[in-house]
């Protein structure tokens, strides 16, 4: 019997291509695809259903559809997508209620993967140059998007004392570059003069958006539990990352209060770095990410390689325009092909 | 999948996990351009440090080494020296005399407080400090073979006044000591004379460095003689003599979470008291502050 997987986030960037892989996975027996949006990629067999992540649904969908195994890629990482009040909704009401369902009297489900961020640990002058998956952070989250992941890592952690018959599994990823992912990172440095801290040139760590996707299959494929960093090989100064992104000039901002210069450039709308970014372009982060290849994981691209990757398909978008026309999602139309007799599937050929 | 295995999760030893056999590992395509490496040391800046530092060690401090012989030519080790000057002048004397005897890379381990200043902070790391975390010390010693070289007085050592030069400060709390026996690396200690005169300190600004943030501000002899700016960042040209003691081997097992708290605390007192010794029997045989 395959796996029932409940995907949180289909709308976003990481549900709707997390659910894409699981199409092609002929282990997987039943997608169904949780969010308040539509989703953005095509998709063949997922089910959409266009719900808040309130208990009370959650709960109903879980046991409705015999749920075994819940990949939480909804989790807000930059901060500069959404209002923090928002963020805090998503992040820690959402995740609360989805693992109440989760751990409901008589709930199937016996394998949880959720998709949180090396942010947790914070990036401050005191650090190791590699953080290792207990490694403790030096100093307090002051940022909004950092407090909201690790009341979420605290959740989780409850949440697998106890339910000890689910495979708990939390991935931390690094900074994320690929040729479609847009954050906050890739807009700086896609800028014609990209940003640096004066006097700073701390070392970054990236992984590759395939290598995220297929490192959220490999643990939910062979239910390996555990908290794992999940991060490119290698660290690069930052003027080596903006070296290999064009070699383009890079503008200084003051090492002390730059928030503060940074405000007018905000509200003018021509640079939003969050804090945490901030804090990078001082410090630095490096995490080890030994732990998961030690489990069998092998990466596709280094930091070094990701970063190369991203700037190629900049260039390519940059010659030819947006390749991928934008798809868009109508329920009527996807209604049809899923569920009308008229439909000939191969499945049912067979 | 056809190709299971069952292998033991390294995390959770006791539950069995399925695993996809492990493909051959090929080399991933790494497009690396500069040569920073994981501490942020380049050896190119390295390079360039040597050749500009070394006029200075050569005819200014006319650095004069004893049994070098002690530092091994390869693996790890973590070289335990004392400090002094305001500003202190041994750590580069030590790091770019062994670099260019030994041909092999030293790092420093130091205050992360460097790395929060703009600039220096960043040549700092370039040139081979790294920010004193034992899981740092751990990474370069065990698994990276490298040497490394601390100082275990801190801060305390270069805030001390001039009438105390030569005597030693406690030794932390042992931590150096504890990091060797986890790495299972010998200790080799270092007694340095001549850098306590190069910046001597005359008085301490206690309120300036509550203000400053720093852990301490000096008055030093040089800025009373060249000025508040000259004298931040020109040393006196006292002769430096320095001493490799033999290595301490602790002969206990590696990688273990915690050793015995008096054992550490007495290794690190014996080795504290070579040096201070070693550091007594130099000044014995001093003639000049200047001359050696």
């Amino acid at each position: 019997m395959g796996r029932r997987v409940l995907v949180t986030g289909l709308g976003t960037f990481w549900g709707g291509r997390v659910a894409q892989a699981l199409e092609a996975d002929p282990d997987v027996d039943v997608i169904v695809g949780l969010d308040r949006e539509e989703p953005k990629v095509p998709l063949e067999r997922t089910e959409f259903v266009r719900a808040d992540e309130s208990y009370s649904i959650l709960a109903r969908i879980v046991a409705a559809a015999r749920i075994d195994t819940v990949l939480h890629t909804f989790l807000v990482v930059d901060s500069t997508a959404m209002s923090s009040r928002h963020m805090h909704e998503t992040n820690v009401i959402g995740t609360m209620n989805l693992l109440a369902a989760a751990g409901a009297a008589g709930s199937t489900v016996r394998n949880v993967v959720v998709k949180s961020s090396t942010l947790v640990y914070g990036s401050a002058p005191e650090d190791p140059v590699w953080f290792s998956e207990e490694t403790p952070r030096s100093r307090p989250a002051s940022t909004r998007v950092e407090k909201s992941l690790l009341e979420v890592e605290g959740y989780l952690r409850d949440f697998a004392v106890d339910n000890p018959h689910v495979v708990v599994t939390l991935l931390r990823f690094s900074n994320v570059l690929g040729p479609h992912i847009t954050t906050a990172l890739s807009r700086a440095l896609e800028t014609p003069a990209v940003p640096y801290v004066f006097g700073f040139d701390p070392r970054f760590q990236f992984v590759e958006e395939g290598d995220v996707i297929r490192s959220i299959l490999f643990v939910m494929r062979n239910s390996i539990p555990g908290i794992y960093n999940v991060a490119g090989d290698g660290l690069l100064p930052w003027s080596e990352v903006v070296a290999i992104c064009g070699g383009k000039p890079m503008v200084p901002l003051p090492p002390y209060f730059t928030p503060v210069a940074l405000a007018p450039l905000r509200r003018l709308g021509l640079l939003d770095l969050p804090l945490e970014l901030l804090e990078l372009l001082r410090f630095g982060r490096g995490v080890d990410n030994r732990r998961l290849k030690g489990a069998g994981f092998r990466y596709e691209h280094t930091s070094a390689g990701t970063v190369e990757r991203f700037w190629q398909s900049v260039r390519l978008r940059r010659t030819v325009g947006q390749s991928e026309p934008g798809f868009v999602f109508e329920r009527d139309v996807e209604n049809f092909f899923r569920h009308s007799p008229a439909v000939v599937r191969e499945s049912e050929d067979a | 999948m056809a190709e299971h295995r069952r292998v033991e999760a390294a995390e959770h030893p006791g539950t069995l996990v399925h695993l996809p056999e492990l493909s051959p590992a090929e080399d991933t395509h790494d497009p690396r351009r500069g040569d920073v490496d994981e501490w942020g040391r380049s050896e190119h800046m390295r390079e360039v440090a040597r050749r500009a530092y070394g006029p200075l060690y050569r005819s200014w401090f006319r650095a004069e080494w004893e049994g070098l012989e002690h530092i091994p030519r390869d693996g790890g080790a973590l070289l335990v020296a004392n400090h002094a000057a305001a500003l202190p002048s041994d750590a580069p004397v030590i790091m770019h005399g062994i670099e260019e005897e030994l041909e092999r890379p030293v790092y420093g381990l130091g205050d992360h407080m460097f790395k929060q200043l703009p600039v220096v902070g960043t040549l700092w790391s370039r040139l081979g400090g790294v920010v004193a975390h034992p899981d740092n010390a751990y990474r370069l010693l065990r698994e990276q073979e490298q040497l490394l070289l601390v100082f275990p007085e801190g801060n305390k050592g270069p805030a001390k006044h001039y009438s105390e030069r030569y005597r030693l400060r406690r030794f932390g709390r042992g931590g150096f000591v504890q990091i060797a026996m986890r790495a299972g690396v010998p200790v080799i200690p270092i007694a340095v004379v001549g850098a306590e005169e190069s910046m001597p300190t005359l008085f301490n600004v206690p309120g300036l460095a509550r203000l400053l943030g720093t852990p301490y501000v000096p008055v030093t002899l040089n800025q009373l003689l060249l000025g508040p700016v000259l004298g931040l960042v020109t040393y006196l040209p006292a002769k430096f003599k320095l001493r490799v003691l033999p290595p301490v081997h602790f002969d206990v097992p590696p990688d273990r979470p915690r050793y015995s708290k008096s054992r550490i605390m007495d290794e690190a007192e014996v080795i504290r008291q070579q040096i201070q010794e070693a550091l007594y029997d130099m000044l014995r045989h001093r003639q000049s502050v200047w001359f050696g």
